[in-house]
């Protein structure tokens, strides 16, 4: 990895910040947020490896992450971060750059129809909001 | 009148940002001084040679100095001029550093501004200054110690060695605090008992300390040199000068209690010595357990006490002390985990904190220092320490770092390993912080040489089950979320000021900061005093420290003590409040303003009146005086209209 | 007693038995739930992105309808409950926020509403005690494990009625129908929400664990307050009842309380459940479940 000013700071990062209302820098990579996250098994990335690579400039990396697709914003890193910060804004900053130009990751059409009959209304909405 | 003016740069700190020679010229085309000069350092030796050149030279009248806080050097500046020959009131402090360049770094142009009409008010002022001479106050060469754990003790040590008189109050029944109830301490494993009992003793024994346990204080008035203290004596209900410490009553007690120097690991009775090498070795009735208070029967230490000790009636007495100075060394607690929600709110009993696991690893402790989990008594084979529990924890705890906890978390590793073998520590941790003499050596023998696992993560959650505790943790060096299956959970919790540390500290009128630890009056050139003259600080009750800081910095408290006993007076400034009698007409509005009860109204002559010893020469009073009777020596109203006219 | 009433969307759909429950239940409470009579979808979730308040707008306008209905408002579904008290902070403590909603909906609102989630009327304004004493067939020490999830107790500053370590709501709740609380380590650990449709790889669920822990503790069901944690819980055990293994029926707390009340299938409409609960509290003979499937 090479760094240099530019690279530390990013015109995306700071688009980043616009978006979750976060300073990344105030993490000090405690990890308390990954010890304590449901969902990590299905993550490629920790969750406080993706804020590191947020304050090391690397935007990129952390965007093609699963890990911010598997965030179910539940809020239990957030209520226990020594520093405050919330990542699940974080995470969901990530998405909306993905999502914004008008991407989408969740198709109507693929979600099994067994499945559509049994969800309740709540999931289909939420995914919605988080995947499109 | 010829004024000196001295502007100094401080290096780059005022220089780097204040415009100087534009300041220079300015002062000497418009405001008639007699000489204006600077220099790089003006405190240094060769700066204040150029003051004193100056007045010699130029026969200088007055001298500003324009550099830093005069909390700084106003007393440097002062003793310069005197050494030439002038009245240190003849100098004023113009402050064009904290109060100009520091904060306005980013505006240099309006900075100069700024530093120019500084300077140029304190030119005004000093040309109305007045010629003073100290005030000279008598000393009672006698200290009073608050708190008698280590630091405490070392304190009071230090000054009765130094023959004064000490009064040492502790609050509970026993000499030695929270040291008293270690196993062994860092760096070097030795005996926390075994270090301590020796200065214990001594301290129950020294001719020249008059030692007060199970008390408290219950009144403070007076000012550096002669506070006046009242000290309430706690009712024990045993007569502590017929009482031999048999130990019979403590045998035959039948009510059974948690026992407090034991964390609740044990039971006690209700008449009690906390342990058996207690400093003073006396027992203590706990009212509200006693059965004799709480049920109105029993009575039987009464009976069985072979010297007629017991007193149900006693009640607390309360002794007053004249003292010249005094040490507060009150000490810490841990922060309660009970508080820790994430890690079970102290339900778990096989998840304790520090203090907890130093009773279960001493000698003379629950379990006969043998490491055995509370829930069962079972040895733990799987042991998670957790440090950081409530510090560095802005948001559910303190922002500060405890200080103590790497250290003490690898000996508890370390002296669990020693005695389970088999078992296997982890250590969850953020950084280590071992600085000190020797300090991370001894976490590298914990890592390199006895097995502790260090895992670099913060614990997220802990629960039962099963009866075994589940730690949700993660190490961020593999970046591998942690799963452990512990025994037993020692958390590092965070220290706090002890119990009543605001109370007394409002009795003392002396500041903390926003936890509740005492302020020091600089942080790094006086460390060990209060802002308020004659009250000294040492110890936890400052900051979190170790032993060798709190003995270190006891150690320092009582040098200042012994310093201030030196003389049989010490000088006060004259710069405080007068009263002009005739125009007094005793509204008493100034003895409201007063924040140091220096004013008092004089009922049958209509007057107010200042003590002048606790004048601290605020204003407050002469803010506060509707008829202009009141004003400050060398602040006189005309010269604030002066430096007024000076700025606009 | 009269509260403006929130369904929200999933309630008038999949968990019909959740609001029909909980309507017939405060009816002999002596609580009236008296819906609004405009109200949308609240948006599921609430919006993380600060520079976005386009998604305050739906919960924005059911508030100030709300406002205008005069009366305080209640929801029962944990998600609509956390948008609408989140959005209402929002309004109140951002006026920047509140100024562009509230321009955009052409509505004056404060965030000024109090919003109660039906458990905290339960609770506070008629009391478990009182509650308890209206029960007609109580649960006989039934062992039953709250589920809390996450939207109930975070962020604990904005929608906390509850400790968000340690909440016990719900077990309270259970106490005073008659339930065993079970308590177990899971209950305020995420159930995986919305990310059931994730794209791609499906992820594993956290489901599975919160139902082990609560069955290795004993409990027989799982009480919660959230249709889609209803449907996670109950979807990662389909499996287990087409396989004839044992599974834990996952139950709203309404229904336990209509349960206990002597209501029958009608108002229960265990119908969509995955894992059916009628069986389980029927062989158990409690919570007079008689007709129940």
């Amino acid at each position: 990895m090479k760094l240099s000013r530019e690279i530390i700071a990013t015109e995306d990062k700071r688009k980043l910040q616009d978006i979750s209302g976060e300073e990344v820098l105030s993490c000090y990579q405690c990890g308390k947020c990954s010890a304590g996250c449901a969902m990590t098994s299905a993550m490629d990335l920790l969750p406080h490896q993706v804020i590191r690579l947020l304050q090391l400039g690397q935007v990129e990396d952390a965007l093609r992450s699963q890990t911010i697709w598997v965030c179910a914003s539940c809020l239990a890193c957030s209520t226990r971060c020594p520093r405050g910060m919330s990542l699940p804004n974080v995470m969901e900053s990530l998405r909306s750059t993905f999502l914004r130009p008008g991407d989408r990751c969740l198709n109507p059409a693929d979600i099994p129809y067994e499945l559509l009959e049994i969800l309740p209304e709540q999931a289909l909405v939420a995914a919605f909001r988080k995947y499109t | 009148m010829k004024i000196g003016v001295f502007v100094c740069h401080c290096g780059l700190n005022i220089g780097g940002v204040v415009d100087i020679p534009g300041v220079m010229e300015e002062i000497s085309r418009h405001d008639n001084p007699g000489f204006v000069t600077d220099y790089r350092y003006m405190c240094s030796d060769p700066g204040q040679m150029r003051i004193k050149d100056a007045i010699r030279d130029m026969s200088l009248d007055s001298v500003v100095v324009a550099a830093c806080s005069p909390a700084m050097h106003e007393t440097t500046f002062r003793r310069t001029v005197e050494a030439a020959g002038l009245n240190p009131f003849r100098c004023e402090i113009a402050n064009i550093r904290e109060q100009c360049s520091w904060p306005h770094r980013d505006e240099p142009e309006k900075a100069t501004e700024k530093a120019l009409e500084i300077i140029r008010a304190s030119v005004e002022k000093v040309r109305k200054n007045q010629a003073l001479s100290p005030l000279s106050v008598p000393v009672t060469g006698e200290a009073l110690v608050i708190g008698a754990g280590i630091a405490g003790m070392q304190a009071a040590l230090d000054i009765a060695d130094a023959g004064c008189e000490v009064t040492l109050v502790e609050r509970l029944p026993y000499i030695g605090g929270h040291m008293a109830q270690l196993s062994e301490t860092f760096p070097t494993l030795d005996c926390s008992q075994c270090i301590l009992t020796p200065k214990s003793s001594e301290v129950g024994s020294h001719p020249k300390i008059d030692l007060f346990t199970n008390s408290e204080i219950h009144a403070v008035s007076g000012y550096v040199g002669n506070f006046d203290v009242t000290i309430r004596r706690k009712a024990t209900y045993v007569n502590w000068d017929v009482c031999n410490g048999c130990g019979l009553c403590m045998e035959k007690c039948p009510q059974k209690i948690e026992s407090g120097f034991e964390l609740g690991l044990a039971t006690t009775k209700a008449i009690s010595i906390a342990f058996p090498q207690a400093v003073p070795n006396r027992p203590v009735i706990n009212p509200e357990a006693c059965r004799h208070f709480t049920q109105g029967k029993c009575g039987v230490c009464e009976k069985v006490c072979p010297v007629g000790a017991i007193n149900f009636e006693q009640e607390d007495t309360f002794i007053d002390r004249k003292v010249g100075a005094v040490v507060v060394a009150t000490g810490y607690d841990l922060h309660p985990k009970t508080e820790v929600g994430e890690y079970g709110y102290g339900v778990f009993s096989d998840v304790i904190d520090g203090l907890e696991f130093e009773r279960l690893n001493s000698a003379s402790g629950p379990t006969q220092g043998e490491i055995r989990r509370p829930s069962d008594g079972k040895t733990p084979k799987e042991v998670v320490f957790i440090q950081c529990v409530g510090s560095r924890d802005q948001e559910n705890g303190y922002p500060y770092c405890s200080k103590i906890c790497c250290m003490y978390t690898a000996k508890h590793a370390r002296l669990y390993k020693h005695k389970v073998p088999d078992g296997q520590p982890y250590v969850f941790y953020m950084d280590i912080r071992a600085g000190g003499k020797g300090y991370e050596e001894f976490v590298q023998r914990a890592t390199e040489e006895e097995g502790v696992l260090y895992l670099r993560g913060r614990v997220s959650r802990v629960f039962e089950e099963d009866g075994k505790i589940t730690v949700f943790g993660v190490d961020t060096l593999s970046n591998k979320k942690v799963e452990i299956r512990a025994d037993m959970v020692v958390l590092a919790t965070a220290i706090v000021p002890s119990r009543g540390q605001t109370e007394l500290c409002r009795l003392l009128k002396i500041s903390t900061d926003e936890w509740g630890f005492l302020s020091e009056a600089h942080p790094k050139l006086r460390p060990v005093e209060s802002l308020t003259r004659g009250i000294y600080i040492a110890g936890c009750a400052q900051a979190p420290k170790d032993i060798p800081d709190s003995v270190t910095q006891a150690g320092s408290a009582a040098a200042k003590v012994l310093a201030l006993f030196s003389s049989d007076t010490l000088s006060h400034s004259p710069e405080i409040a007068v009263v002009d009698e005739e125009l007094c007409t005793g509204c008493g509005l100034c003895v409201e303003a007063c924040a140091y009860d220096a004013r008092t109204l004089d009922i049958r002559r209509r007057l107010a009146v200042v003590n002048e010893v606790l004048c601290e020469g605020c204003g407050a009073c002469q803010v506060a005086c509707p008829s202009g009777a009141t004003c400050q020596r060398n602040m006189e109203l005309s010269q604030v209209m002066s430096m007024i006219d000076a700025v606009i | 007693m009269v509260y403006s009433y929130f369904p929200g969307c999933t309630l008038r759909a999949k968990a019909k038995g959740f609001d029909s429950s909980a309507l017939a239940s405060c009816k002999v409470l002596g609580v009236y739930l008296e819906e609004l009579e405009e109200w949308q979808c609240c948006g599921a979730t609430f919006p993380l992105q600060i520079d976005n308040s386009f998604p305050l707008v739906s919960p924005a306008r059911t508030l100030a309808a709300a406002k205008k209905a005069g009366r305080k408002l209640t929801t029962l579904c944990s998600a609509c409950y956390n948008v609408l008290k989140r959005t209402n902070h929002v309004l109140r403590e951002d006026l920047d926020k509140r100024n562009k909603v509230c321009t955009f909906i052409e509505e004056d609102y404060f965030g000024d509403l109090e919003i109660l989630h039906l458990l905290e009327i339960l609770r506070d304004e008629i009391g478990f005690a009182s509650l308890a004493e209206k029960i007609v067939k109580p649960f006989s020490g039934f062992p039953v494990a709250a589920y809390y999830g996450c939207l109930l107790l975070r962020p604990p500053e904005e929608v906390g009625f509850d400790d968000p370590e340690a909440p016990r709501i719900l077990e309270d709740l259970l106490f005073a129908l008659g339930c065993s609380p079970v308590d177990h380590p899971y209950k305020t650990e995420c159930c995986g929400s919305y990310v059931v449709l994730q794209p791609g790889e499906p992820t594993a669920s956290p489901s599975r664990l919160i139902v082990e822990s609560a069955k290795s503790r004993g409990a027989r069901a799982i009480v919660t307050s959230c249709p889609l944690c209803q449907f996670n819980l109950d979807y990662v055990q389909s499996g287990d009842v087409e396989r004839g293994e044992n599974a834990v029926p996952v139950v709203y707390f309404t229904q336990l309380l209509a349960m206990a009340l002597g209501f029958g299938e009608e108002v229960l409409q265990f119908d969509g459940h995955l894992v059916p609960p009628g069986p389980v509290f029927r062989s158990a003979g409690v919570g007079g479940c008689e007709g129940a499937t």
